[in-house]
Formats: structure tokens, sequence, C-alpha cells
């Protein structure tokens, strides 16, 4: 698996091939805690003003600009106030987050500093998924490493600025991703997500107003501060400010971790050169580009289309940036069958908590089932569609919108695999085309 | 006191009161836990220490573990069961010394993940879900284990296996035997 910086200086990947990355030292020996001591000398308003001029968004999927979040947080509540790191990574396709989190902790203890003392907070969590437990362990040697050096704890180098980080861990759940799920779970319950508003930044661990940030948002907060907003997102374009971590899997020659200055171009010199292209004898057939939760791209709608590599470019090309995991599939995939094994994934993820998605990917499941044993009907498609139309903004959370936009694209850029299923065959497999 | 205990999630026969009890060292380890929360807020150390500490010392969460935690937390038996049948990490019943998860999402499946489950439970004489007769293996195919760059792959407990082949399973299950 390759982990490099392709078309930008290395920036999220800077150290993470040094030997003994993980380590304080050689952490510091490359210029780490620099910025904290810099933003320290700052004042909270001017660093969420630097955040706001990098137009760093949200890296865990929403794309959320940062600063703004972090100018929603009532600093003059008496509440205490609570940074939450989201390191939950379950969305299929994404693995960024955990090379970050082995390679380079001190990035991510740096960030959720800055960030705790721009916004007056004492307490830290990092919420892991539960499969992620020897990072745990990295991270808690690096976290030890931190307080013995005073960078983490009371009085951080001798100032009056206190905090402290701690690790937390799920326990299989990929609903827990969302943020409001993940304060549930946080909490001891079930990870039931919330509503919203309030929001977290005004009540969310406690109920009281928290930050939640994905592990790569905040891993590039130590950059700007380091090198200032105005020329971090210079590195990307005037709205997707930056460089950005691609997770690439799937029937690609060189899978991996990408670093990318957003607005790279374009998507199929990314595929098709960058990462190797496609495995020997075979072609590129789609792409989900942002994580499963997004609409697969059609190699056509990528091949000869400059797509640019940014939140506008997906969105102009018909998809997402989501998480920024590529699956990258070749033409020995059934389309049918690729979104069979998502619908199982939404329906086995599903919380449960409210009917549209709970009872819809469950149909869903039920119905590309019934396809893949050769009872397809011609009206399934509509049928799928509808469905999804059932899921799509009528459900509690974002989940239920994410299962009905994997479904719905691959129903409709690939009309030509479901037609192959989608005929009557009476008789076919009678119990279940029943349903 | 003996709440009703949803037991179609478990395999207790008998729901008793009877509290777990654990060593000094792991106690403390339960504290380092519950230190990290408001004190008002111990509940948040449930899911972890349900994780990490029941199921490693009990094998699964059982009763015993249960009620302990209850106790601990200073919240209902029920209390704890509701959040620990979500979770699907959390075994609500025994499981062979060696739990091996595969992962059967997207790419690990486009990647060779049937056949390598294939392979697994031919060895093994188990279907997926199934324990070995020796109480040695569990096999389970799980969802995407952010590991899909490396995909197919499986985690034995904690423990990832990247970059399958059939050769590397072979391997792995023969330094497990
Ligand atoms: C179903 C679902 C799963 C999610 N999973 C993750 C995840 O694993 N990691 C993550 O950082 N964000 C995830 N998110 C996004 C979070 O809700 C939230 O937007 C994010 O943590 C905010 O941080 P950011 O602004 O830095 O991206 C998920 C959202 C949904 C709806
Ligand atoms: S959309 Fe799905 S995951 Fe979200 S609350 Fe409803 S049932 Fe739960
Ligand atoms: S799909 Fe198997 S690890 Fe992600």
């Amino acid at each position: 698996m390759e982990i490099k910086a392709i078309g930008c200086e290395p920036l999220q990947l800077k150290r993470v091939h040094l030997e003994n990355s993980h380590t304080l030292k050689v952490y510091q020996d490359n210029g780490g805690y620099a910025s904290l001591k810099k933003a320290m000398d700052m004042s909270s308003d001017d660093i969420i003003n630097e955040v706001k001029t990098s137009a760093l968004r949200g890296r865990g999927g929403a794309g959320f600009p940062t600063g703004m979040k972090w100018g929603f947080v009532p600093r003059d509540s008496p509440k205490p106030k609570y940074i939450v790191c989201n390191a939950d990574e379950s969305e299929p396709g994404t693995f960024k987050d955990r090379y970050l989190l082995e390679l380079d902790p001190h990035a991510l203890i740096e960030g959720m500093l800055i960030a705790a003392f721009a916004l007056g907070s004492q307490t830290g969590y990092i919420y892991y998924r539960g499969e992620y437990k020897y990072l745990i362990d990295i991270m808690e040697v690096a976290l030890d490493e931190a307080r013995q050096a005073n960078l983490l704890g009371k009085n951080i180098l001798g100032s009056d600025f206190s905090h402290e980080i701690y690790t937390h861990t799920g326990a299989g759940a990929y609903i827990c991703g969302e943020e409001t799920a993940l304060l549930s779970s946080l909490e001891g319950f079930r990870g039931h997500p919330r509503m919203k508003p309030p929001f977290p930044a005004v009540e969310g661990v406690y109920a009281c107003p928290t930050v939640v940030n994905n592990v790569e948002t905040l891993t590039a907060v130590p950059q700007i501060i380091e090198m200032g907003g105005e020329n971090w997102r210079n590195l990307g374009t005037e709205k997707s400010g930056g460089t950005k971590l691609w997770s690439v899997s799937g029937h690609v020659k060189k899978p991996g971790v990408y670093e990318l200055p957003m607005g790279y171009l374009d998507m199929e010199k990314f595929i098709l050169e960058d990462c190797g292209g496609i495995r020997n004898g075979h072609q590129l057939k789609a792409c989900i580009p942002g994580g499963s939760s997004v609409y697969a791209m059609r190699a056509d709608q990528i091949i000869g289309k400059n797509v640019r590599m940014d939140y506008e470019g997906l969105v102009e090309a018909g998809s997402l940036v989501g998480s920024g995991g590529f699956i990258v599939m070749d033409e020995t995939i059934d389309m049918v069958d690729s979104t069979k094994n998502l619908t199982e994934f939404y329906k086995h993820e599903s919380c449960g908590w409210c009917t549209p998605c709970r009872e819809g990917t469950d149909w869903l499941t039920k119905i590309f089932t019934r396809i893949a044993s050769g009872g397809g009907r011609p009206e399934d498609a509509q049928l799928i569609l509808d469905l999804c139309d059932n899921i799509e903004g009528k459900s509690f959370c974002a989940l239920g919108d994410a299962a009905a936009w994997a479904i719905q694209g691959a129903v409709k850029r690939f009309p030509e695999d479901f037609k192959k299923w989608l005929i009557n065959k009476t008789n076919a497999n009678d119990s279940a085309a029943n349903v | 006191m003996a709440l009703a205990v949803p037991t179609h999630y478990t395999n207790q026969v008998e729901v008793t009161d009877e509290a777990a009890v654990f060593s000094p060292e792991v106690l403390a380890e339960i504290d380092s836990h519950i230190a990290k929360y408001p004190p008002d807020r111990k509940r948040s150390a449930l899911i972890p220490l349900l994780l990490l500490v029941v199921q490693r010392e009990r094998g699964y969460i059982d009763n015993a573990g249960v009620n302990f935690l209850a106790k601990k937390l200073d919240i209902e038996v029920t209390d704890v069961w509701e959040t620990a049948t979500f979770y699907s990490m959390l075994n609500m019943h025994a499981v062979g010394k060696y739990h091996i998860q595969i992962c059967k999402t997207l790419s690990c499946r486009i990647m060779g993940e049937p056949e390598i489950t294939g392979h697994i439970c031919n060895r093994l004489g188990i279907e997926p879900g199934e324990t070995t007769a020796d109480g040695k293996f569990t096999v389970s195919r799980v969802e995407c284990l952010g590991s899909c760059g490396t995909a197919p792959m499986l985690q034995i407990g904690f423990d990832y296996h990247e970059d399958l082949t059939i050769e590397k399973v072979d391997k792995l299950l023969n330094s497990l035997e």
C-alpha cells in the first residue's frame, strides 16, 4: 500500500515515513508543537479567524467549514467546553485516519490543544472505533510523552492554560461516526443520533458546548497556524483550502492513502496514472469517490471529463467528496452485486431509531437478495428508486440519506447491469419472489 | 435486584444477582477508565469497560459482569444490557479462543473476500457465525474495518491481518493451531 503526496509537498504526510514518527522526539525535531506555542501567543479570535481564512472544511464527510463551527461555540458560557475528535472511521472505503493515528499521533494532540486553547476547553476525548484498539495503545504512549513534557495537563508550558485529553472506545457501530450518535455513545448509551438543533457546538457531550472534528481536520490545524490561513488555503482552491487525504481501494494497482492539493487535476489522471491504473487486463468501470455513501461514477463520467478533485469539482461531476474514500471497480463487477453488498451494510448499521431507514434498508436488502437469487422483475428498478425516495430526506439522520444515495446512484447510472437481472422469471424463486 | 434481563439476547439460563469478582489489578484498571469522565458521568465508562475489561476477563458479556458494572457505575442492570446489546463487537455468547472476523464489505468483497471466507470455513469445517467443536475458532463476517487499501483482510481479537492470500491464511491458521 502506498502512502504519499502527489502534486504538493506532503503536509499531512510530512512525517509518516520517518523512523519512529510516532514519538515526541521525532515530532519535535520536525517542527512539532511549534504551532501550539505560536497559537498560545495569539488571541482566541485570531486563531479562529486563521482557521476561517484557511477554508478548511471538515474531513469527516460533511465538509462543514471548521472555522465557522468553532465560531458557534459560546465561549462565554459558564459550562465546561469539550473538544471531541471523531476517530470512528467506519465509512466503507475510508482508512486515512488510521495511518495518521498510527504514524503521527502528536499531530492530533497538537491540533486538539490548539482548538482547546482557542475555545477555552479543559477536556478532550478521542472517540476510536473499538476495532482500532491498537491505535489507542499508541496514543496512550504519545499522551504520556506529552504530559511529561508539560505539553498536556495542568499549566501547559507554564501558562494558565490546562487541558487533558482522554482516549475513549466504541464497540462496533458505524452510526457512532455520526456526531450526535457519537456523543450518545460517549455518554454510555446506545448510539442513537440526537435532534439538531441544538448543535453539538452549543449542546454536545453532557449538554455542554462541544466541538466534534474528524482526525484529519484537527491534524490540519497546526499546519494552518504554522503557515497562516491564507497560505494554507492557497495550496488548494478559493473554496476548498489546503490539501486532503484520499483513501484508494479496489481494482487499482497501487491502493493507498494519497495527499493531494485540493483542486487536483484530474480524477482520470489520479486513478489511471497516480494509483497505477487498473489491474492488468482490465478497464475502469466505476468509482465511488466519497466512501460508499455517495453516487457512484461511471468511467465515462471520469475519463476525458477533466474532473477537478475538490468539493465543488466532484459535485459538478455528479458525486461528492464525502470522506474521500475511492472505491475503484473494473468491468468484472456487476453493480447489482456490489449494490446488494452495500444495502446489507446499511441495513446492518441502521441504528433502528427511525422507521424510514430501519424498514427501508431492510426492504432494500430483501429486494436485492431476491434479484440476486434470480427473482428480478422489470418493475424492480422503479420500486428500488421509490423506496430510496421514501428514505432520502425523511430519515432522522444522514445515514438514511447515505444509504439512499449509494443505491440510487447505482440504479440510475448502471441500468444495463440491472436490466440483465430484471427480467420476468416467473417461478424463478418462489419464496424469494414474494418480497 | 434481579431486573428483567433480556434473556433472548444471552445464553444465560439462570439470571442471578451474582456479581463478577475481579482481581485488584483489574479493579484498578476499571477505576482508571472511570477516572476519565466527570464524577457524575461515570456511565461514560460503560462501553470501554464492557469491551476492554468484561469481555476480556469473562470471555463475553455475561450476567455477572453486567451486574458488576451496574453496581460500579450506579446504573440499573437493564441500562447495561440496553447499551451492550447495541454494539456488534460485544459478544452476547461465548466465542472461540480465536475470533476470526472477516471483513465482508465492498472493497474486501471485490478483492477476494468470498474465496478467503470459503477457504477458512472449509478448513475449520464450520459456517460463518459458528464455533469449532473444540471451542478454538469462531468465524464471523463483519462490516468494513478501515483496512480497505489492504483488502482482503480479517481481524483476530484486536489484531489486523491484511493483504490476505490463501497461503497467508493457511500460515496464519497453522500458527494458531
Ligand atoms: C452515518 C454517518 C457516519 C459518519 N461517520 C464518520 C466517521 O467515521 N468519522 C468522521 O470523522 N465523521 C463521520 N461522520 C460525520 C460526522 O457526523 C461529523 O460531521 C464530523 O465528525 C464532523 O467533523 P469534521 O467537520 O471535522 O468533518 C459521519 C456521519 C454520518 C451521517
Ligand atoms: S436514519 Fe437510520 S441511522 Fe439515522 S436515526 Fe434513523 S434509523 Fe438511525
Ligand atoms: S471494506 Fe474491508 S476493510 Fe474496508
